[in-house]
């Protein structure tokens, strides 16, 4: 405490409970103001989608210009971008975290390497895309393909895996590896049979969140391997494909005379996907704090 | 065998810093030439129009869209934030926050293509029935901005209070303090650090956000001259021309140009926060 006037206040005691009321009620109108429209938004999306929602609406092209039938290649294309994503930056991510939280130690490279990761995390979506389009569509030549977004996805998602795994693996007891040292084995075998097992599900909750966080992106791939309607089902990597996100940007802002019932039900059910996972990895995670054996 | 793995490891750990340079260097080899021969043209004109016979890369007005909306939202959700953040933290029971912080949390995680998906549908006519002539506008923007930032600045303030020691509030409250004045006179001046770590990661995350104010501020590269003047953000314009821009061309580099200029923003925000974190590391330890 730097500055002078720390002094509590010399007023009747009636007067400062009175404030504290005053502020506490405030302050639940704070939390209230900052839960209650976003849940109730959720909610009201939920209320106008649902009533569109069928099993033809998760079977079927649309058609029509999308005014009719329903959203099949738009759910198996961010299959495959997450797919692409998550085999990119799940093993990188993992094997950064190890290095991270097992070799690196206090080094001016691991400041470097974290200082990357923030950095990494910060940069805006469409910088991702910028990058995407220059790096893996031109550059690579992969073409405008699920490749490239892929990739593009799997970089900006690269840093939640990363933070994830090294935090899991940090939060295995150091006991734990002196044990295994003492029974000789190398740090590698120290790694793979003693900290990993341990730390996996909490690496595994990282995966989740990264899964959610691809499936709802929409800036990178819009350059890079997302199209706006394309009523087949994409067979490789090297084929364009729509995405549930961008399907919601395209149904919204660039094609006339789709049913509002439509534009919800596809809000929802990308807004689903991604709350879906988000609830799971946070089940998981509580799960682990409680049943954690040291 | 474990040579192989532990350098595959070591390779994979210097991965970060790879890519973040290999952002740099394929957004710069587009964009910096352009930034460089064209800085004083797009910092001194209003005019953006670079498909015109002649065409004219002028940000000045790109820039004001985004601070219009980056200000106008965090005017609220700072506050809004901090104070929900305050009572998380320090005035709700221990069950309370557990449920608060969850749906915090999966607030936070609400893709930024429905939120640009609930700017157009919901409050696009909210705004136009409360008078607005397009609906689609600034206020629009900074309203979704606002919504999409509070569940960061509520988690991360949260952090930032949790992180004062528990003493200091015992201290506190053993000289008679109110829960209140606690807050007031010793855990906001420790935490305050924190607080502005989350406050200008806040920052970054606004000024970078993409498809909910490409969606939502209806794109008109103008000065906002009345409160509900349409605008049109930095980031909007890479979205939006990037498609028809002939690779390679002026038009292109000119967004590429925009995207180095992003992304040394967001550095330098970021940059300034982690130095902010570790001197908070230094003087609370």
């Amino acid at each position: 405490m730097s500055d002078g006037d720390t002094r509590l206040p010399i007023e009747p005691l009636e007067v400062r409970h009175r404030r504290e009321g005053l502020v506490h009620l405030a302050l639940t109108a704070a939390i209230a103001l900052a839960a209650v429209p976003a849940l109730a938004i959720v909610l009201f999306i939920a209320y106008k989608g649902a009533p569109a929602i069928s099993l033809g609406f998760f079977t079927e092209m649309p058609m029509a210009g999308m005014t009719q039938g329903g959203i099949l290649p738009a759910i198996v294309g961010t299959l495959w971008l997450v797919g692409v994503s998550l085999l990119f930056s799940v093993p990188i991510g993992i094997l950064a975290g190890v290095y991270l939280s097992e070799y690196a130690g206090r080094s001016l490279l691991a400041r470097g390497v974290d200082m990357a990761i923030v950095n990494l995390a910060g940069v805006p979506s469409i910088v991702h895309a910028l990058f995407g389009l220059g790096a893996f569509v031109l550059f690579l030549d992969f073409g405008t393909s699920i490749l490239s977004g892929g990739l593009t996805l799997g970089v900006m998602t690269l840093p939640v895996i990363i933070t994830s795994t090294k935090a899991a693996m940090q939060s295995v007891p150091h006991t734990f590896r002196v044990a295994c040292w003492n029974l000789g084995a190398t740090r590698w075998q120290t790694i793979w049979h003693v900290v990993l097992p341990n730390a996996l599900p909490g690496i595994l909750t990282g995966v989740i969140l990264q899964v959610s966080r691809s499936a709802g992106e929409t800036a990178p791939v819009l350059f890079t391997g997302a199209a706006f309607y394309l009523p087949i089902l994409p067979t490789s990597v090297w084929n364009q494909t729509m995405a549930l996100s961008m399907h919601v940007y395209a149904l919204v802002t660039q094609v006339p005379k789709v049913p509002e019932a439509t534009k919800y039900a596809t809000a929802l059910v990308l807004l689903g996907v991604v709350l879906c996972f988000n609830s799971f990895a946070i089940v998981l995670r509580t799960y682990l704090r409680r049943n954690r054996r040291w | 065998m474990e040579f192989v793995i532990e350098g595959l490891i070591r390779l994979s750990g210097v991965s970060a810093i790879v890519f973040i340079l290999a952002i740099f260097g394929f957004i710069g080899k587009e964009g910096i030439v352009f930034l460089f021969t064209h800085i004083v043209e797009m910092l001194t004109s209003t005019d953006w129009s670079p498909t015109a016979d002649t065409p004219v890369y002028g940000i000045v007005a790109l820039i004001v869209g985004t601070v219009w909306c980056v200000g106008l939202s965090l005017l609220v959700s700072v506050p809004l934030g901090i104070a929900a953040a305050v009572y998380l933290s320090e005035f709700s029971g221990e069950r309370t926050r557990e449920w608060l912080k969850v749906i915090v949390e999966l607030l936070a995680a609400i893709p930024s293509v429905v939120w640009g998906f609930i700017g157009v549908m919901i409050i696009n006519p909210l705004l136009q029935a409360g008078g607005a002539q397009v609906g689609l506008n600034g206020i629009n923007g900074a309203l979704v901005l606002g919504l999409m930032t509070l569940p960061l600045l509520v988690s991360l303030g949260e952090d930032a209070l949790r992180a004062v020691p528990e003493s200091y509030r015992q201290a506190a409250l053993a000289m008679g303090a109110t829960r209140w004045e606690m807050v007031r006179l010793v855990l906001l001046p420790a935490a305050s650090r924190g607080l502005l770590v989350a406050v200008l990661l806040g920052v970054g995350r606004c000024v970078g956000e993409t498809m909910a104010v490409l969606m939502v501020t209806g794109h008109a590269v103008r000065i906002p001259n009345e409160l509900f003047s349409p605008v049109r953000t930095l980031t909007a314009t890479i979205a939006a021309e990037l498609g028809e821009a002939v690779r390679g061309g002026e038009h292109y580099q000119a967004l590429f140009a925009l995207g180095v200029m992003l992304f040394a923003l967001t550095f330098v925000v970021n940059l300034i926060a982690d130095r902010t974190i570790r001197g908070r590391a230094e003087s609370v330890g």
